[in-house]
Protein backbone atom coordinates (compact mmCIF):
# COMPACT_ATOMS: atom_id res chain seq x y z
CA UNK A 1 0.00 0.00 0.00
CA UNK A 2 1.41 3.36 -1.02
CA UNK A 3 0.64 6.62 0.74
CA UNK A 4 -3.06 7.01 1.25
CA UNK A 5 -4.14 9.78 -1.06
CA UNK A 6 -6.51 12.24 0.48
CA UNK A 7 -9.62 12.32 -1.64
CA UNK A 8 -12.16 15.06 -1.17
CA UNK A 9 -14.65 12.97 -3.03
CA UNK A 10 -14.72 9.38 -1.85
CA UNK A 11 -16.84 8.24 -4.78
CA UNK A 12 -16.74 9.77 -8.24
CA UNK A 13 -19.04 8.57 -11.00
CA UNK A 14 -18.21 9.65 -14.53
CA UNK A 15 -20.47 9.23 -17.57
CA UNK A 16 -22.17 6.13 -16.22
CA UNK A 17 -24.54 4.27 -18.49
CA UNK A 18 -26.38 1.20 -17.29
CA UNK A 19 -28.94 -0.93 -19.08
CA UNK A 20 -31.06 -3.79 -17.86
CA UNK A 21 -31.88 -5.80 -20.95
CA UNK A 22 -32.98 -3.20 -23.46
CA UNK A 23 -34.18 -0.77 -20.82
CA UNK A 24 -31.85 2.13 -20.10
CA UNK A 25 -31.67 2.74 -16.34
CA UNK A 26 -28.96 5.42 -16.36
CA UNK A 27 -28.01 7.44 -19.37
CA UNK A 28 -24.58 9.04 -19.07
CA UNK A 29 -24.83 10.37 -15.51
CA UNK A 30 -22.00 11.85 -13.45
CA UNK A 31 -21.99 12.62 -9.75
CA UNK A 32 -19.62 12.88 -6.79
CA UNK A 33 -20.00 11.74 -3.19
CA UNK A 34 -17.97 14.08 -0.96
CA UNK A 35 -15.99 12.56 1.88
CA UNK A 36 -17.44 12.82 5.38
CA UNK A 37 -20.81 14.11 4.18
CA UNK A 38 -24.30 12.68 3.87
CA UNK A 39 -25.28 12.58 0.22
CA UNK A 40 -28.82 11.66 -0.72
CA UNK A 41 -29.99 10.16 -3.98
CA UNK A 42 -33.70 10.77 -4.43
CA UNK A 43 -36.21 9.98 -7.08
CA UNK A 44 -39.47 8.15 -7.71
CA UNK A 45 -39.54 4.39 -7.06
CA UNK A 46 -38.52 2.13 -9.85
CA UNK A 47 -35.88 4.36 -11.41
CA UNK A 48 -33.04 2.21 -10.11
CA UNK A 49 -31.79 4.04 -7.05
CA UNK A 50 -30.84 0.76 -5.43
CA UNK A 51 -29.13 -0.19 -8.67
CA UNK A 52 -26.80 2.76 -8.17
CA UNK A 53 -25.74 1.39 -4.78
CA UNK A 54 -25.14 -2.04 -6.28
CA UNK A 55 -23.02 -0.43 -8.98
CA UNK A 56 -20.91 1.36 -6.36
CA UNK A 57 -20.58 -1.92 -4.45
CA UNK A 58 -19.45 -3.69 -7.60
CA UNK A 59 -22.27 -6.25 -7.53
CA UNK A 60 -23.24 -5.32 -11.07
CA UNK A 61 -21.20 -3.84 -13.87
CA UNK A 62 -22.19 -0.78 -15.90
CA UNK A 63 -22.44 -0.63 -19.68
CA UNK A 64 -19.86 2.14 -19.74
CA UNK A 65 -18.41 4.83 -17.52
CA UNK A 66 -16.21 5.04 -14.44
CA UNK A 67 -17.11 4.42 -10.80
CA UNK A 68 -14.15 5.55 -8.72
CA UNK A 69 -13.99 4.60 -5.05
CA UNK A 70 -10.98 6.28 -3.41
CA UNK A 71 -9.43 6.51 -6.87
CA UNK A 72 -10.02 2.86 -7.85
CA UNK A 73 -12.28 2.11 -10.78
CA UNK A 74 -14.68 -0.44 -9.29
CA UNK A 75 -15.86 -2.15 -12.53
CA UNK A 76 -12.24 -2.73 -13.60
CA UNK A 77 -11.05 -4.34 -10.37
CA UNK A 78 -10.18 -8.01 -10.22
CA UNK A 79 -12.29 -10.22 -7.96
CA UNK A 80 -9.66 -10.15 -5.27
CA UNK A 81 -9.19 -6.38 -5.36
CA UNK A 82 -12.94 -5.90 -5.35
CA UNK A 83 -13.29 -8.01 -2.19
CA UNK A 84 -10.45 -6.05 -0.58
CA UNK A 85 -12.14 -2.76 -1.48
CA UNK A 86 -15.50 -3.95 -0.12
CA UNK A 87 -13.98 -4.27 3.32
CA UNK A 88 -13.88 -0.47 3.37
CA UNK A 89 -17.57 -0.03 2.60
CA UNK A 90 -20.81 -1.49 3.84
CA UNK A 91 -24.41 -1.48 2.81
CA UNK A 92 -27.62 -1.33 4.79
CA UNK A 93 -30.18 -3.33 2.86
CA UNK A 94 -33.82 -2.37 2.79
CA UNK A 95 -34.84 -5.72 4.26
CA UNK A 96 -32.01 -5.61 6.79
CA UNK A 97 -30.75 -8.92 5.35
CA UNK A 98 -29.87 -10.31 8.78
CA UNK A 99 -28.66 -13.90 8.79
CA UNK A 100 -31.70 -15.80 9.97
CA UNK A 101 -29.71 -18.67 11.46
CA UNK A 102 -27.77 -16.47 13.90
CA UNK A 103 -28.67 -14.43 16.97
CA UNK A 104 -28.48 -10.64 16.96
CA UNK A 105 -25.12 -10.84 18.70
CA UNK A 106 -23.65 -13.29 16.17
CA UNK A 107 -24.98 -11.26 13.27
CA UNK A 108 -23.01 -8.23 14.38
CA UNK A 109 -19.96 -10.27 15.33
CA UNK A 110 -20.00 -12.00 11.93
CA UNK A 111 -18.07 -9.42 9.86
CA UNK A 112 -15.56 -8.94 12.69
CA UNK A 113 -14.95 -12.69 13.01
CA UNK A 114 -14.63 -13.03 9.23
CA UNK A 115 -12.09 -10.28 8.74
CA UNK A 116 -10.05 -10.20 11.91
CA UNK A 117 -8.42 -12.56 14.35
CA UNK A 118 -9.49 -10.61 17.41
CA UNK A 119 -10.06 -12.62 20.58
CA UNK A 120 -13.68 -13.23 21.53
CA UNK A 121 -13.42 -10.92 24.56
CA UNK A 122 -12.63 -7.92 22.36
CA UNK A 123 -15.24 -8.88 19.77
CA UNK A 124 -17.81 -8.90 22.56
CA UNK A 125 -16.87 -5.36 23.57
CA UNK A 126 -17.13 -4.10 19.97
CA UNK A 127 -20.49 -5.80 19.46
CA UNK A 128 -21.89 -4.35 22.67
CA UNK A 129 -20.69 -0.86 21.69
CA UNK A 130 -22.39 -1.13 18.31
CA UNK A 131 -25.59 -2.43 19.89
CA UNK A 132 -25.52 0.38 22.44
CA UNK A 133 -25.25 2.89 19.59
CA UNK A 134 -28.54 1.66 18.11
CA UNK A 135 -30.15 1.24 21.53
CA UNK A 136 -30.57 -2.53 21.36
CA UNK A 137 -27.99 -3.86 23.80
CA UNK A 138 -30.85 -5.65 25.57
CA UNK A 139 -31.72 -7.55 22.40
CA UNK A 140 -28.38 -9.31 21.99
CA UNK A 141 -29.72 -12.83 22.50
CA UNK A 142 -32.82 -12.52 20.34
CA UNK A 143 -33.15 -14.28 16.99
CA UNK A 144 -33.88 -12.16 13.88
CA UNK A 145 -37.42 -13.59 13.62
CA UNK A 146 -38.18 -12.20 17.08
CA UNK A 147 -37.40 -8.62 16.04
CA UNK A 148 -39.86 -6.05 14.75
CA UNK A 149 -39.13 -4.46 11.37
CA UNK A 150 -37.70 -1.35 12.96
CA UNK A 151 -35.49 -3.29 15.35
CA UNK A 152 -34.22 -5.50 12.52
CA UNK A 153 -33.21 -2.42 10.57
CA UNK A 154 -31.35 -1.04 13.58
CA UNK A 155 -29.54 -4.35 14.17
CA UNK A 156 -28.60 -4.34 10.49
CA UNK A 157 -27.26 -0.83 10.92
CA UNK A 158 -25.17 -1.95 13.89
CA UNK A 159 -23.81 -4.79 11.77
CA UNK A 160 -22.96 -2.50 8.88
CA UNK A 161 -20.86 -0.26 11.14
CA UNK A 162 -19.20 -3.21 12.91
CA UNK A 163 -15.96 -2.84 10.99
CA UNK A 164 -16.00 0.99 10.99
CA UNK A 165 -16.24 1.35 7.20
CA UNK A 166 -15.37 4.53 5.34
CA UNK A 167 -18.53 4.48 3.27
CA UNK A 168 -22.01 3.33 4.16
CA UNK A 169 -24.64 2.83 1.48
CA UNK A 170 -28.17 3.09 2.86
CA UNK A 171 -30.89 1.52 0.73
CA UNK A 172 -34.22 3.15 1.62
CA UNK A 173 -33.42 3.36 5.35
CA UNK A 174 -36.71 5.12 6.15
CA UNK A 175 -39.10 2.95 4.14
CA UNK A 176 -41.75 1.26 6.24
CA UNK A 177 -40.50 2.55 9.60
CA UNK A 178 -42.66 3.76 12.44
CA UNK A 179 -41.96 7.36 13.54
CA UNK A 180 -39.82 6.29 16.49
CA UNK A 181 -37.52 3.97 14.52
CA UNK A 182 -37.41 6.61 11.85
CA UNK A 183 -36.21 9.18 14.37
CA UNK A 184 -33.57 6.80 15.71
CA UNK A 185 -32.25 6.03 12.24
CA UNK A 186 -32.25 9.66 11.12
CA UNK A 187 -30.27 10.62 14.21
CA UNK A 188 -27.86 7.70 13.78
CA UNK A 189 -27.04 8.46 10.17
CA UNK A 190 -26.37 12.09 10.99
CA UNK A 191 -24.28 11.37 14.07
CA UNK A 192 -22.21 8.66 12.38
CA UNK A 193 -21.26 11.21 9.80
CA UNK A 194 -20.60 14.04 12.27
CA UNK A 195 -18.83 12.07 14.98
CA UNK A 196 -16.85 9.53 12.97
CA UNK A 197 -16.50 11.35 9.66
CA UNK A 198 -18.20 8.50 7.83
CA UNK A 199 -19.27 9.10 4.26
CA UNK A 200 -22.91 8.20 3.76
CA UNK A 201 -25.00 7.67 0.66
CA UNK A 202 -28.72 7.58 1.37
CA UNK A 203 -31.06 6.35 -1.30
CA UNK A 204 -34.60 7.35 -0.45
CA UNK A 205 -37.82 8.92 -1.58
CA UNK A 206 -38.88 10.24 1.82
CA UNK A 207 -38.54 13.96 1.22
CA UNK A 208 -38.77 15.43 4.75
CA UNK A 209 -36.33 12.95 6.34
CA UNK A 210 -33.80 13.39 3.57
CA UNK A 211 -34.11 17.17 3.72
CA UNK A 212 -33.38 17.04 7.43
CA UNK A 213 -30.13 15.06 7.26
CA UNK A 214 -28.58 15.39 3.81
CA UNK A 215 -25.70 17.73 3.07
CA UNK A 216 -26.18 17.38 -0.66
CA UNK A 217 -28.99 15.93 -2.72
CA UNK A 218 -29.21 14.47 -6.21
CA UNK A 219 -32.62 13.92 -7.73
CA UNK A 220 -32.76 11.29 -10.44
CA UNK A 221 -35.64 10.73 -12.83
CA UNK A 222 -35.96 9.52 -16.38
CA UNK A 223 -32.39 8.12 -16.49
CA UNK A 224 -30.85 11.51 -15.73
CA UNK A 225 -29.96 13.71 -12.80
CA UNK A 226 -32.69 16.33 -12.93
CA UNK A 227 -31.65 18.40 -9.95
CA UNK A 228 -28.91 18.72 -7.36
CA UNK A 229 -27.83 20.95 -4.52
CA UNK A 230 -28.08 21.46 -0.80
CA UNK A 231 -31.55 20.95 0.71
CA UNK A 232 -32.14 24.74 0.57
CA UNK A 233 -31.18 24.91 -3.09
CA UNK A 234 -33.43 21.97 -3.90
CA UNK A 235 -36.37 23.67 -2.17
CA UNK A 236 -35.76 26.79 -4.27
CA UNK A 237 -35.32 24.84 -7.50
CA UNK A 238 -37.52 26.19 -10.30
CA UNK A 239 -37.58 23.13 -12.50
CA UNK A 240 -41.10 21.73 -12.72
CA UNK A 241 -39.86 18.17 -12.36
CA UNK A 242 -38.01 18.84 -9.11
CA UNK A 243 -40.94 20.83 -7.74
CA UNK A 244 -43.34 18.04 -8.48
CA UNK A 245 -41.17 15.53 -6.66
CA UNK A 246 -40.31 17.63 -3.62
CA UNK A 247 -43.86 18.82 -3.12
CA UNK A 248 -45.34 15.45 -3.87
CA UNK A 249 -47.86 16.43 -6.53
CA UNK A 250 -49.63 13.54 -8.19
CA UNK A 251 -49.46 14.86 -11.71
CA UNK A 252 -46.90 16.98 -13.51
CA UNK A 253 -43.93 16.38 -15.78
CA UNK A 254 -43.78 12.87 -14.29
CA UNK A 255 -47.25 11.87 -15.38
CA UNK A 256 -49.70 10.31 -12.92
CA UNK A 257 -50.73 7.81 -15.57
CA UNK A 258 -48.59 4.94 -16.73
CA UNK A 259 -48.57 5.16 -20.55
CA UNK A 260 -51.89 3.73 -21.77
CA UNK A 261 -54.34 4.09 -24.66
CA UNK A 262 -57.12 6.66 -24.31
CA UNK A 263 -59.33 6.09 -21.25
CA UNK A 264 -62.61 6.64 -23.06
CA UNK A 265 -61.59 4.41 -25.93
CA UNK A 266 -60.56 1.55 -23.66
CA UNK A 267 -63.74 1.67 -21.57
CA UNK A 268 -66.11 1.54 -24.50
CA UNK A 269 -64.02 -0.85 -26.60
CA UNK A 270 -65.95 -3.76 -28.12
CA UNK A 271 -69.40 -2.43 -27.13
CA UNK A 272 -72.10 -0.96 -29.31
CA UNK A 273 -71.38 2.45 -27.81
CA UNK A 274 -67.72 1.81 -28.56
CA UNK A 275 -68.42 1.13 -32.19
CA UNK A 276 -70.53 4.25 -32.23
CA UNK A 277 -67.78 6.23 -30.49
CA UNK A 278 -65.24 5.00 -33.04
CA UNK A 279 -67.53 6.05 -35.84
CA UNK A 280 -68.14 9.50 -34.38
CA UNK A 281 -64.42 9.87 -33.73
CA UNK A 282 -63.71 8.84 -37.27
CA UNK A 283 -66.08 11.53 -38.42
CA UNK A 284 -64.16 14.26 -36.67
CA UNK B 1 -41.44 -20.47 -37.46
CA UNK B 2 -42.47 -19.72 -33.92
CA UNK B 3 -41.61 -23.24 -32.83
CA UNK B 4 -38.17 -22.90 -34.38
CA UNK B 5 -37.69 -19.68 -32.45
CA UNK B 6 -38.81 -21.39 -29.25
CA UNK B 7 -36.42 -24.28 -29.85
CA UNK B 8 -33.54 -21.87 -30.39
CA UNK B 9 -34.38 -19.88 -27.29
CA UNK B 10 -34.69 -22.99 -25.13
CA UNK B 11 -31.41 -24.38 -26.41
CA UNK B 12 -29.62 -21.12 -25.69
CA UNK B 13 -31.15 -20.98 -22.20
CA UNK B 14 -30.06 -24.56 -21.56
CA UNK B 15 -26.49 -23.93 -22.67
CA UNK B 16 -26.08 -20.68 -20.75
CA UNK B 17 -27.63 -22.35 -17.69
CA UNK B 18 -25.09 -25.17 -17.94
CA UNK B 19 -22.33 -22.62 -18.25
CA UNK B 20 -23.50 -20.75 -15.17
CA UNK B 21 -23.78 -24.02 -13.25
CA UNK B 22 -20.18 -24.92 -14.10
CA UNK B 23 -18.97 -21.45 -13.09
CA UNK B 24 -20.83 -21.61 -9.78
CA UNK B 25 -19.36 -25.02 -8.99
CA UNK B 26 -15.82 -24.13 -10.00
CA UNK B 27 -15.71 -20.83 -8.16
CA UNK B 28 -17.17 -22.49 -5.07
CA UNK B 29 -14.68 -25.34 -5.02
CA UNK B 30 -11.47 -24.04 -6.58
CA UNK B 31 -9.80 -22.23 -3.73
CA UNK B 32 -7.53 -23.14 -0.89
CA UNK B 33 -9.78 -24.08 1.99
CA UNK B 34 -9.34 -22.57 5.42
CA UNK B 35 -9.83 -25.52 7.81
CA UNK B 36 -10.31 -23.33 10.88
CA UNK B 37 -13.35 -21.62 9.39
CA UNK B 38 -14.39 -24.25 6.87
CA UNK B 39 -14.62 -27.36 9.03
CA UNK B 40 -17.24 -26.07 11.50
CA UNK B 41 -19.36 -24.98 8.52
CA UNK B 42 -18.95 -28.39 6.89
CA UNK B 43 -19.89 -30.25 10.07
CA UNK B 44 -23.00 -28.13 10.53
CA UNK B 45 -24.07 -28.98 6.96
CA UNK B 46 -23.16 -32.68 7.32
CA UNK B 47 -25.59 -32.71 10.22
CA UNK B 48 -28.47 -30.99 8.46
CA UNK B 49 -27.95 -32.71 5.08
CA UNK B 50 -26.73 -36.15 6.16
CA UNK B 51 -27.79 -36.94 9.71
CA UNK B 52 -31.24 -35.44 9.24
CA UNK B 53 -31.79 -37.75 6.22
CA UNK B 54 -30.99 -40.86 8.25
CA UNK B 55 -34.55 -41.63 9.38
CA UNK B 56 -36.07 -41.70 5.89
CA UNK B 57 -33.12 -43.75 4.58
CA UNK B 58 -33.23 -46.34 7.36
CA UNK B 59 -37.00 -46.79 7.28
CA UNK B 60 -37.16 -47.04 3.47
CA UNK B 61 -34.16 -49.37 3.37
CA UNK B 62 -35.80 -51.69 5.86
CA UNK B 63 -39.08 -51.88 3.98
CA UNK B 64 -37.45 -52.32 0.58
CA UNK B 65 -35.40 -55.21 1.93
CA UNK B 66 -38.46 -56.83 3.46
CA UNK B 67 -40.49 -56.50 0.25
CA UNK B 68 -37.60 -57.87 -1.82
CA UNK B 69 -37.36 -60.93 0.41
CA UNK B 70 -41.10 -61.51 0.31
CA UNK B 71 -41.36 -61.18 -3.47
CA UNK B 72 -38.14 -63.10 -4.10
CA UNK B 73 -39.12 -65.96 -1.82
CA UNK B 74 -42.49 -66.60 -3.53
CA UNK B 75 -40.76 -66.83 -6.91
CA UNK B 76 -37.67 -68.76 -5.82
CA UNK B 77 -39.55 -71.29 -3.71
CA UNK B 78 -41.37 -72.50 -6.85
CA UNK B 79 -38.03 -73.71 -8.19
CA UNK B 80 -36.81 -74.91 -4.81
CA UNK B 81 -34.17 -72.20 -5.04
CA UNK B 82 -34.96 -70.30 -1.84
CA UNK B 83 -31.32 -70.79 -0.82
CA UNK B 84 -30.50 -68.05 -3.36
CA UNK B 85 -32.65 -65.52 -1.52
CA UNK B 86 -29.63 -64.02 0.27
CA UNK B 87 -27.55 -63.21 -2.82
CA UNK B 88 -30.63 -62.10 -4.76
CA UNK B 89 -31.53 -59.51 -2.15
CA UNK B 90 -27.93 -58.43 -1.56
CA UNK B 91 -27.13 -58.01 -5.25
CA UNK B 92 -30.30 -56.07 -6.02
CA UNK B 93 -29.62 -53.75 -3.13
CA UNK B 94 -25.89 -53.25 -3.61
CA UNK B 95 -25.96 -52.87 -7.37
CA UNK B 96 -29.23 -51.03 -7.96
CA UNK B 97 -31.73 -50.25 -5.29
CA UNK B 98 -29.31 -49.00 -2.66
CA UNK B 99 -27.67 -46.30 -4.77
CA UNK B 100 -30.76 -45.42 -6.83
CA UNK B 101 -33.52 -45.36 -4.23
CA UNK B 102 -31.40 -43.60 -1.65
CA UNK B 103 -30.44 -41.03 -4.32
CA UNK B 104 -34.11 -40.41 -5.16
CA UNK B 105 -35.00 -40.06 -1.48
CA UNK B 106 -31.99 -37.81 -0.93
CA UNK B 107 -33.04 -35.55 -3.81
CA UNK B 108 -36.48 -35.17 -2.27
CA UNK B 109 -35.34 -34.77 1.33
CA UNK B 110 -31.98 -32.94 1.21
CA UNK B 111 -31.79 -31.57 -2.36
CA UNK B 112 -35.06 -29.68 -2.12
CA UNK B 113 -34.13 -28.33 1.33
CA UNK B 114 -30.78 -27.07 0.04
CA UNK B 115 -32.38 -25.30 -2.92
CA UNK B 116 -35.09 -23.72 -0.81
CA UNK B 117 -32.65 -22.58 1.85
CA UNK B 118 -30.19 -20.99 -0.59
CA UNK B 119 -33.04 -19.49 -2.63
CA UNK B 120 -34.53 -17.91 0.46
CA UNK B 121 -31.15 -16.53 1.46
CA UNK B 122 -30.99 -14.94 -1.97
CA UNK B 123 -34.53 -13.56 -1.78
CA UNK B 124 -33.89 -11.98 1.62
CA UNK B 125 -30.67 -10.36 0.30
CA UNK B 126 -28.51 -12.41 2.67
CA UNK B 127 -26.27 -13.51 -0.22
CA UNK B 128 -25.90 -9.91 -1.45
CA UNK B 129 -25.20 -8.80 2.06
CA UNK B 130 -22.41 -11.38 2.38
CA UNK B 131 -20.90 -10.10 -0.86
CA UNK B 132 -20.97 -6.53 0.42
CA UNK B 133 -19.24 -7.69 3.61
CA UNK B 134 -16.47 -8.99 1.37
CA UNK B 135 -17.39 -12.60 2.14
CA UNK B 136 -17.85 -14.73 -0.96
CA UNK B 137 -21.21 -16.52 -0.67
CA UNK B 138 -19.99 -19.19 -3.08
CA UNK B 139 -17.31 -20.22 -0.62
CA UNK B 140 -19.19 -19.49 2.56
CA UNK B 141 -22.64 -20.83 1.65
CA UNK B 142 -22.36 -23.01 -1.45
CA UNK B 143 -19.10 -24.89 -0.88
CA UNK B 144 -19.86 -26.45 2.55
CA UNK B 145 -23.34 -27.48 1.38
CA UNK B 146 -21.95 -29.09 -1.75
CA UNK B 147 -19.30 -31.06 0.10
CA UNK B 148 -21.78 -32.14 2.76
CA UNK B 149 -24.13 -33.58 0.13
CA UNK B 150 -21.28 -35.19 -1.77
CA UNK B 151 -19.98 -36.94 1.36
CA UNK B 152 -23.37 -37.86 2.84
CA UNK B 153 -25.12 -39.67 0.01
CA UNK B 154 -22.62 -42.54 -0.53
CA UNK B 155 -22.68 -43.20 3.22
CA UNK B 156 -26.47 -43.06 3.29
CA UNK B 157 -26.62 -45.47 0.33
CA UNK B 158 -24.37 -47.93 2.18
CA UNK B 159 -26.58 -47.70 5.27
CA UNK B 160 -29.65 -48.19 3.07
CA UNK B 161 -28.28 -51.46 1.61
CA UNK B 162 -27.19 -52.72 5.01
CA UNK B 163 -30.55 -52.08 6.64
CA UNK B 164 -32.24 -53.60 3.58
CA UNK B 165 -30.29 -56.83 3.96
CA UNK B 166 -31.25 -57.07 7.62
CA UNK B 167 -34.87 -56.41 6.63
CA UNK B 168 -34.66 -59.26 4.15
CA UNK B 169 -33.17 -61.49 6.83
CA UNK B 170 -36.06 -60.63 9.12
CA UNK B 171 -38.66 -61.65 6.53
CA UNK B 172 -36.80 -64.47 4.76
CA UNK B 173 -35.17 -66.25 7.69
CA UNK B 174 -37.18 -65.30 10.77
CA UNK B 175 -40.61 -65.33 9.16
CA UNK B 176 -40.56 -67.52 6.03
CA UNK B 177 -38.08 -70.05 7.39
CA UNK B 178 -35.15 -69.95 4.97
CA UNK B 179 -32.08 -71.41 6.68
CA UNK B 180 -30.06 -68.60 8.26
CA UNK B 181 -26.66 -70.18 7.61
CA UNK B 182 -27.51 -70.69 3.95
CA UNK B 183 -28.82 -67.12 3.67
CA UNK B 184 -25.51 -65.62 4.81
CA UNK B 185 -23.02 -68.10 3.33
CA UNK B 186 -24.48 -68.17 -0.18
CA UNK B 187 -24.63 -64.36 -0.07
CA UNK B 188 -20.97 -64.20 0.97
CA UNK B 189 -20.07 -66.61 -1.78
CA UNK B 190 -21.93 -64.79 -4.54
CA UNK B 191 -21.23 -61.13 -3.78
CA UNK B 192 -17.96 -59.85 -5.20
CA UNK B 193 -16.34 -56.82 -3.63
CA UNK B 194 -15.07 -55.14 -6.80
CA UNK B 195 -17.91 -56.05 -9.10
CA UNK B 196 -20.83 -55.46 -6.79
CA UNK B 197 -19.94 -53.35 -3.78
CA UNK B 198 -17.42 -51.04 -5.40
CA UNK B 199 -19.59 -50.43 -8.47
CA UNK B 200 -22.51 -49.57 -6.20
CA UNK B 201 -20.36 -47.08 -4.33
CA UNK B 202 -19.20 -45.51 -7.60
CA UNK B 203 -22.82 -45.12 -8.64
CA UNK B 204 -23.79 -43.36 -5.45
CA UNK B 205 -20.75 -41.07 -5.66
CA UNK B 206 -21.85 -40.01 -9.15
CA UNK B 207 -25.44 -39.48 -7.99
CA UNK B 208 -24.26 -37.47 -5.00
CA UNK B 209 -22.25 -35.17 -7.25
CA UNK B 210 -25.15 -34.63 -9.65
CA UNK B 211 -27.87 -34.10 -7.05
CA UNK B 212 -25.96 -31.68 -4.83
CA UNK B 213 -24.65 -29.76 -7.80
CA UNK B 214 -28.17 -29.29 -9.17
CA UNK B 215 -29.54 -28.43 -5.72
CA UNK B 216 -27.02 -25.71 -4.85
CA UNK B 217 -27.00 -24.26 -8.37
CA UNK B 218 -30.79 -24.07 -8.59
CA UNK B 219 -30.92 -22.28 -5.27
CA UNK B 220 -28.15 -19.87 -6.17
CA UNK B 221 -29.56 -19.13 -9.61
CA UNK B 222 -33.25 -18.94 -8.69
CA UNK B 223 -35.41 -15.91 -9.21
CA UNK B 224 -35.55 -14.24 -5.77
CA UNK B 225 -39.33 -14.40 -5.33
CA UNK B 226 -41.55 -16.91 -3.57
CA UNK B 227 -42.68 -18.21 -6.95
CA UNK B 228 -39.09 -18.46 -8.16
CA UNK B 229 -38.04 -20.46 -5.10
CA UNK B 230 -40.91 -22.90 -5.48
CA UNK B 231 -40.05 -23.37 -9.16
CA UNK B 232 -36.37 -23.92 -8.34
CA UNK B 233 -37.19 -26.47 -5.62
CA UNK B 234 -39.43 -28.42 -7.97
CA UNK B 235 -36.80 -28.27 -10.69
CA UNK B 236 -34.19 -29.67 -8.32
CA UNK B 237 -36.28 -32.71 -7.42
CA UNK B 238 -37.52 -33.38 -10.97
CA UNK B 239 -34.23 -32.83 -12.77
CA UNK B 240 -32.03 -34.67 -10.31
CA UNK B 241 -34.43 -37.64 -10.11
CA UNK B 242 -34.55 -37.96 -13.88
CA UNK B 243 -30.79 -37.57 -14.21
CA UNK B 244 -30.22 -40.21 -11.52
CA UNK B 245 -32.37 -42.72 -13.41
CA UNK B 246 -30.76 -41.93 -16.76
CA UNK B 247 -27.24 -42.05 -15.35
CA UNK B 248 -28.07 -45.30 -13.59
CA UNK B 249 -28.87 -46.89 -16.93
CA UNK B 250 -25.63 -45.63 -18.49
CA UNK B 251 -23.52 -46.69 -15.51
CA UNK B 252 -25.17 -50.12 -15.36
CA UNK B 253 -24.51 -50.60 -19.05
CA UNK B 254 -20.85 -49.69 -18.57
CA UNK B 255 -20.37 -51.80 -15.44
CA UNK B 256 -22.36 -54.95 -15.92
CA UNK B 257 -23.12 -55.33 -19.64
Amino acid sequence: MTTKANYDNLVVINNLTFKRGDRVIYDDISLVIPKGKVTAIMGPSGIGKTTLLRLIGGQIRPESGQILFAGKDIPKLSRKELYETRKRMSMLFQSGALFTDMSVYDNIAFPIREHSNLPEAIIEKIVLMKLEAVGLRGARDLQPNELSGGMARRVALARSIALDPELILYDEPFAGQDPISMGVIVRLIRSLSDALGLTSVVVSHDVPEVMSIADYIYIIAEQKIIGQGTPEQIMQDDSALVKQFVQGEADGPVPFHFPAPGYQQELVKGTAIGALANVTQGDK
Amino acid sequence: MQQLQLLGRNTLALISGLGRAVIVLLSALLHTPNPRKGLPLLFAQLYSVGVMSLVIIVVSGGFIGMVLALQGYTILVGYGAEASLGPMVALSLLRELGPVVSALLFAGRAGSALTAEIGLMKATEQLSSLEMMAVDPLRRVIAPRFWAGFISLPLLAAIFSMVGIFGAHLVGVDWLGVDGGTFWSVMQDQVDFNKDILNGIIKSVVFAFVITWIAVYKGYDCEPTSEGISRATTATVVQSSLLVLALDFILTALMFA
